[in-house]
Parts: C-alpha cells; structure tokens; sequence
C-alpha cells in the first residue's frame, strides 16, 4: 500500500485535541458551520489532493514549465488541477459569504490544504498567493479597486501575485528603483524589473494581477517612499471585460533547483510607454500594505515547509516499517530472517527526529493562523489585542523554524532510504528540494532573524516578548497536574530562564557595545526561541495525549499518544539542551563571524 | 419525478475494526463513522440522474442514530435536496429498515428508489431485495449501470460470469454495485448549502414501524491471524500437509 500522504489522525490531533477548532463555532462568523462540515472540507481537500495533485507531483517536477517567447506552458494537468481547485471553492474557503468564501476558520483551511500543499509540492502556490493578494486589497484598497480585482480573484478567474524583488534588490527594500509616474491622463505609469516573481505568469488563468512595490517620482529615499500598485497583465474595462494587454512583459522564467510546480518569473514593466497601474491606498504607504500579504505569506511559508516535512516523514516511515535489511546487533545467526530497518534503533531516530520537527512546525504554524483568526475574530477586543501581539512578535519563527528544520527533516528522509532516497524513483530527493526554498523566500533567515532580535524584541518595552513568554509559563503551570509532562516542564523552565537571562544580556549589550556586534549571532538567538517556542509547544501536545491515555482509549489511540510523549521526550533530550549552547554564544558576546575579515577566507 | 436514495451510516472503511473484549459486538466508541461506499453510489446515481432531466428532487433517507445525520447532510452536499432522518434504538434490522422504507415509499412515492447493495458493517445484501418485496416494486439489485426511458427502466446487473440487462417497470428498486459510477466530491458552497436544506426527523413510531432482531448475534470474532509460510521438502510434502493439516483436499 503507498505511504499516506499525511497522518490523518494528527491531523486530528492538531485541529481538535490541541487547538480545540470546534469551539470556534461560538464565534459569530463560524456560527454556521460544525465539526461535520470542517471534516467534510477536510475530506474534499483529500480527495482533491489523491485525484489531481498526486498523480501529477512527479511530472511538475521533471516537465519544468517552458516559455516561447510569447507564452508560458506548463503540463496541461496542472491547468485541470487549478480548475478543480476553483471549481471546488477552495481557492477563496476563508473569505466571506458575499465574496464566494465559505467564512471557513483559517485554521481548518490550512488543514484541509496541508493535503493539497503535500500532494502537488508547490503548485498550490497559484490559488494561495491568489488569496493572499485579494485579503490585502479587501482590507486595503478601495471600493473601486476591490469590485475590479478582487471579485474575479475569488471566482478563481484571475490569478494575484506579489512583485517586490529586483535584480539589485532583494532583501533590502529601501533601494527598489521601480518608479511610477502620475501621467495626464490620471493614471500612474509603472517602469522596473522585478524578479522572482512567483506566478508571474502562466496560462492558467483569464488575467494576473500583480501587486507591485514602486517609488513614486519624487518620493523620499528608502522604505518611506515606497507605495504599492496593482499592475495587471491584462487592462479590465469598466463593464469588467477584458481589454488590452498591459506593458508588463514576461523577460524568462528561471529554473529552479525545487518548487517546479510554481513558475518563477522575471518581469519587466514599461518598455513602451510604462504599464499602467493602480495605487493602493495613499502614496508611501506601499510598504505598510505589503506587510499584510507578507506576514500572510510568512505564515504560508512556514506551513509549506512544515507539510513538506510531514509528508517526507510520513513516506520514509512506511518505507522503514516495509523496508527488510540487515539483523540487529545482537543477532549472530546469518540465516535468520533480516528485520524491517525501523527495528534498527538509528532509524527510529532519524524518525523521531522528523516527528518531531515536522509535528513541532506544523503546532507553530497552526497556532500562528489560529493567532491571525483570533486578531479578526476573537470574541472580546482585548482577546484580539492579544493575539495581534503574540502573532505580530512570533511571525519570524512562524516563517524560519519551519524553514530550516523542515529540510532538516527531509533530509533525513532521504537518510532512511539511503541510496534509495538519492534517486528520484521516490520523491524524499523532491521534497529537499522543494523545501530547501523556504528559509530564503519572503525574508531569510538572516533577515527574521533580525527582525526578531532587534525590533520585536525591544518594540513597545517588550510588549511582545513579556507577553509570548507568559504564555509559555502558563503552560508551564498547567503542566504540573501531570506526572509525566512535569517532568519536560521543569526542563522548559530551566530553557526559558536561559532564554530570559540571555535576552538580558543582549538588551544590554546593545546599549553599550557597538550594535553590528551584538548582532553578529541573531541567528543563534532566532534558533534559541525557536527551540523554546517548539519545546513549548511539544509539551502543549504532550499534556493532551497525556490526559488522554488516563481516558482509557482505543488501541490504536493508545498507540498514537505513546507516540506524542515520545517524541516530546525526544525533543526534551536531543534537542532542547542545545539552548545551552547557544545561550554561552550569545551572552559571551562571541565575536568571531563579526571581526572575521573577507581576506582571511 | 422523485427519487429515494437510502443512506446508511457505517465505520469509516479506513478504520482498523476491534472486536469488543466481550465479544457481543465490534467496537465503535470514538470510532470514525462514515456514509456506506455503496450508498455514496447510490446518491452520486441519483444525482446524475437529475442532471440528466426529468427527476424534479432526490430525497435521501437513513434509518439509525441521530448522527446518521451527517451522512444525510453529506447527501446533501452531493446534490440531494431533501432529507429524512428516521432515529431507532439500537442497530435497526435489514427487515425493520425495509419496512421503514416501505412506510415512506408510500408517502413520498418516489419513482425510484435507489440503495447501496450492501452496507460494508454487516455486509446483508438484503434490504433492497426485502423493500422490493414489501411494496411490489420491481426489482434490479447489483446495477452497473441505469438508463430512465419514460416509466421504463433499463439496469445492467452485474451477475457471476457476466452481465445482465433486466426491463423493469416503474416504480422500482435499484441496489448500486461498485462500478456504477465513481462518485464526486463535494465542493466548499455546497456543504454550506446542506445544511440549509430541509431535513425532517422521525421515529419508527411515527411511521408505524416496530422495531424487531429477528436475528441474534452469537458471537462477534475476530479473523485469525495469518501465520507465516513454510517451504515444504517436495511435492509429496505439499500434498500431505494440504490433506491432512488444512484438510481442503
């Protein structure tokens, strides 16, 4: 039988046990819905997922897409999958009744998702940058701009995408060179290259509507005088039909080590008379907007990431349990039957690793969307304002801890199948490379990782900071009332006074030691919250199976907590003791990357 | 024209089934539960069927729990317009689900009515045949296939060593089989729509319908285990152990 393409009983888990969605019925917005309607969604996102997306995973990769010079092909597969998509009404799940949404729970969508996310590698991409372009324009554009765009955005017929990048500009936003220019007919002219654009072009839908970050003549230098546009490819006429091309033009797709399935594009604006474009919102502000897709994006990053771990970890758990090589050492009789390899103790490892990983990203990434639901949604305003705070100061380690431990984990994927793993007769090799994009795209690690340290950090007199912690040492409190969970609470403890004291440290620091020094390891810092935040959310996940197993429960549930608590102990032993570590680094103020000079290398 | 599809609520086919430890039954506290594959068919026919003209609504029925209703509402979201839910104590018998549906067939006279050959919980295989029995109504059980011609009805069956075209009259009893169609998925606007649709909630007593087992379980066992194979020397060896340890020749 093939490996499943994810658990459905973590699945599960996460959504009913951890997170509790079913309460979310009590919110006016959710009122319509029941468990049986977030199973049913969850159900077609499966079935979709097994009928469209699977069968094509392996062809997306190798028939990477093609342009003539004209047109972008991509496999004709990928245009039916599109159009299953739509037609079933995920591509818009989370949108409101009256812009063809089904006011599905965010969290419920990014499970249902997570199966078309595991199937189709990164082809999900299209209607998911879709979605994110027409939130900002709903929460940011006007009117005007939302009846032309964003209506056929959630009808599936136009596709949306987000152009920031720039030959000479990719994380520093403050030097884009795009301009736009207020010309005598009232409309901006747009003139740039961008690059990197994902979905920048394809066939798969009647138009694409870029949002795209340019500088208006005369507006101050860095990211006070950015603004944002929607350019699209094709002009709409007031009737809302489609009129004449745009002067945006397609210069090359690039080809990409993973991550087939979504075409990445460089694009040029105004090489005849500029493109035409239209502002969102006030002049300046383009930045502030983008932020909206892009802390969107982010926490669509860090759950691709996490999927791809899980799906890896699920296929090179059902190879190791079918797998028949070598005898453990114990056994010296060459003529007894060889054991399935996850009877060899490393390869558990390499499995609880990946479990561990890939369940841990995946409770970050879901709290995080269930944080960016309570922002909207929660039933009082200081619930909102609280959750604005928690997700406002995790999104970097939303976006970057399942980045860089999701390959991690799908590394060690490949490791279970050896040799196996290193061809592409099975997709652990795919699911690398289609992961290895994530700890680069919308904000390095390096750039998150500043972000953490020297902005969400110190901002509002650690607003944020006091406030995510508490959070943790509630968990910590809770954890007491059971046996097995105190013990890892404890430990959790101790990781978050080395986390504190660390802080301490750094906060200190950078009043008084040069700021480029103290912040020559924010990396080693984003990695130390990270494995706190990861730990806590493992004990979280620990606490619920714990309670569980006292309920006397079925077999193979039985079977499925155990699990939980290993992997929490995995983590707690492998794992967290590296705060340590990292903590010594930091508080020493280490100075070796930062005098390190380029002509020594 | 109506048409009735009976739906039945059963353990979701992906789920490992247990025997409880007294034997009196499998187990299913906290067990997925889903609608029955072939009454999935059965809606997905229907539905069809609808597409095609001429049937005006597809009422769907299920006799059991009350959280059979999910399995109505997923009819529902299918294409089904219509539900009747129809809660008994306890499992219901083939015999008490057919005349429950009999009650109803005579109250909604539906044109056809279109069930699951068999549910895969106790795999009977008889509650069609039975409802067709109680009303009267022409019988073709197994279909592969279904064509409406007026008050005609052509059903391919599937039969041991081929296929069988029958000519039924309606109104008629159809059982689906597994290669009738390949049923749909439902899609995100349509759950929502279900559950607006209308769906009415009865008893047995309501319809004048007494629930009787006339059959009892004994005992509910597991299969045996499959034990590992052996090479035997020869030939010889093979026949002997077919003989005298399997005892099948």
């Amino acid at each position: 039988m093939a490996a499943p393409i994810l658990n459905p009983r973590d699945l599960e888990f996460m959504l009913y046990e951890l997170f509790d969605a079913e309460s979310l019925i009590q919110r006016p917005r959710y009122q319509d819905h029941d468990r049986h309607t977030f199973n049913e969604v969850i159900a077609t996102g499966k079935t979709l997922a097994e009928k469209y997306f699977l069968p094509i995973r392996q062809k997306l990769d190798t028939e990477q897409p093609t342009f003539d010079g004209t047109q972008v092909h991509t496999i004709p597969e990928l245009k039916t999958a599109y159009d299953a998509v739509v037609a079933s009404g995920f591509s818009s799940a989370t949108a409101d009744y009256e812009h063809y949404g089904m006011q599905l729970p965010p969290i419920v969508a990014n499970v249902a998702s997570a199966y078309l996310s595991a199937a189709g590698s990164t082809a999900l991409g299209y209607t998911a940058l879709t979605n994110a372009n027409a939130n900002l324009l709903e929460t940011h554009g006007s009117p005007e701009l939302i009846e032309r765009w964003v209506k056929p955005m959630r009808e599936g017929r136009f596709a949306g995408t987000m152009a920031m990048t720039e030959p000479d500009c990719g994380s520093a936003l403050g030097d884009l060179t795009t301009s736009a220019q207020l010309a005598a007919d009232g409309q901006y002219r747009i003139t740039g290259n961008k690059i990197f654009i994902s979905g920048g072009d394809h066939s798969l839908t009647d138009n694409i509507v870029h949002l795209v970050l340019a500088r208006i003549k005369g507006a101050p230098k860095g990211v006070k005088g950015i603004s944002l546009f929607v350019v699209p490819k094709i002009l709409v006429n007031a009737d809302g039909s489609l009129g004449d091309r745009n002067d945006v033009a397609l210069a090359g797709l690039f080809h990409k080590m993973g991550g087939r399935g979504h075409t990445s594009t460089a694009l040029s604006f105004g090489e005849k008379d500029g493109a035409i474009g239209y502002l969102v919102g006030e002049e300046n502000k383009g930045l502030f907007y983008m932020f909206h897709m892009m802390n969107e994006a982010r926490i669509l990053v860090g759950t691709g990431a996490a999927v791809t771990a899980l799906t890896g970890f699920q296929y090179s758990l059902d190879y190791a349990k079918s797998r028949p090589q070598g005898r453990l050492p114990s056994c010296k009789d060459p003529l007894s039957p060889l054991v399935n390899i996850i009877e060899h103790a490393d390869v558990r490892r390499m499995l609880l690793a990946q479990k561990a990983y890939a369940e841990g990203a995946y409770a970050l990434v879901l709290y995080g969307t269930q944080l960016s639901d309570d922002e909207r949604t929660a039933e009082t305003p200081e619930a909102r304002q609280q959750a604005h705070l928690l997700l406002d100061f995790l999104t970097p380690i939303i976006k970057s801890w399942p980045s860089e431990y999701g390959p991690k984990a799908n590394d060690l994927a490949i490791q279970v199948l050896a040799g196996h793993g290193y061809i592409n007769e099975h997709p652990v090799e795919m699911f690398y490379r289609d992961n290895r994009l994530n700890p680069i795209h919308e904000g390095t690690t390096g750039i998150q990782s500043l972000d953490l340290l020297a902005r969400k950090v110190p901002m509002n007199n650690l607003a944020g900071y006091i406030a995510t912690l508490a959070v943790m040492e509630t968990t910590i409190a809770e954890a007491q009332a059971w046996p097995r969970a105190a013990v890892h609470a404890q430990a959790l403890q101790d990781a978050v006074k080395v986390l504190k004291d660390t802080t301490r440290t750094l906060l200190g620091a950078m009043q008084s030691s040069p700021i480029d020094l103290v912040l020559a390891n924010s990396v080693t810092y984003l990695e130390l919250f990270g494995h706190v935040t990861i730990a806590w959310l493992w004990l979280r996940q620990g606490m619920v199976a714990e309670q569980a197993l006292e309920k006397d429960p079925h077999p193979d549930d039985v079977a499925f907590y155990q699990g939980k608590m290993q992997a929490l102990q995995y983590f707690y032993h492998y794992e967290l003791p590296k705060v340590a570590q990292w903590s010594a680094l930091l508080v020493s103020l280490d100075n070796t990357t930062h005098d390190m000079q380029p002509e020594w290398f | 024209m109506k048409i009735l599809v009976a739906v039945k609520r059963v353990i979701d086919y992906n789920v490992k089934v247990r025997v409880k430890s007294d034997q009196s039954d499998v187990d299913l506290s906290n067990v997925k539960m889903a609608m029955n594959p072939f009454c999935e068919i059965a809606v997905e026919e229907a539905v069809r069927l609808k597409e095609k003209g001429g049937v005006d609504e597809i009422i769907v029925v299920s006799v059991g729990e009350a959280k059979s209703e999910e399995q109505i509402r997923s009819a529902m979201a299918l294409g089904a317009d219509r539900g009747i839910l129809v809660t008994t104590d306890g499992p219901a018998s083939s015999l008490t689900v057919a005349k429950t549906l009999k009650a109803i067939v005579e109250k909604e006279q539906p044109g056809l009515v279109i069930m699951g050959k068999q549910a895969i919980d106790t795999d009977n295989n008889q509650t069609g045949q039975m409802l067709s029995a109680l009303t009267g109504m022409a019988q073709g059980v197994f279909a592969s296939e279904i064509t409406i011609d007026g008050d005609k009805l052509t059903v391919i069956r599937e039969i041991d060593g081929g296929l069988q075209t029958l000519s039924l009259k309606m109104p008629a009893v159809v059982t689906a089989d597994l290669r009738l169609n390949e049923p749909r998925y439902a899609k995100l606007p349509d759950i929502m729509k279900a559950k607006r649709k209308p769906l009415d909630k009865l008893t047995l007593a309501d319809l004048g319908v007494e629930a009787r087992q006339t059959v009892k379980a004994v005992k509910v066992a597991a299969p045996a285990d499959r034990k590992a194979g052996i090479k035997v020397a020869d030939v010889a060896a093979l026949v002997d152990k077919l003989k005298n340890e399997a005892k099948v020749l």
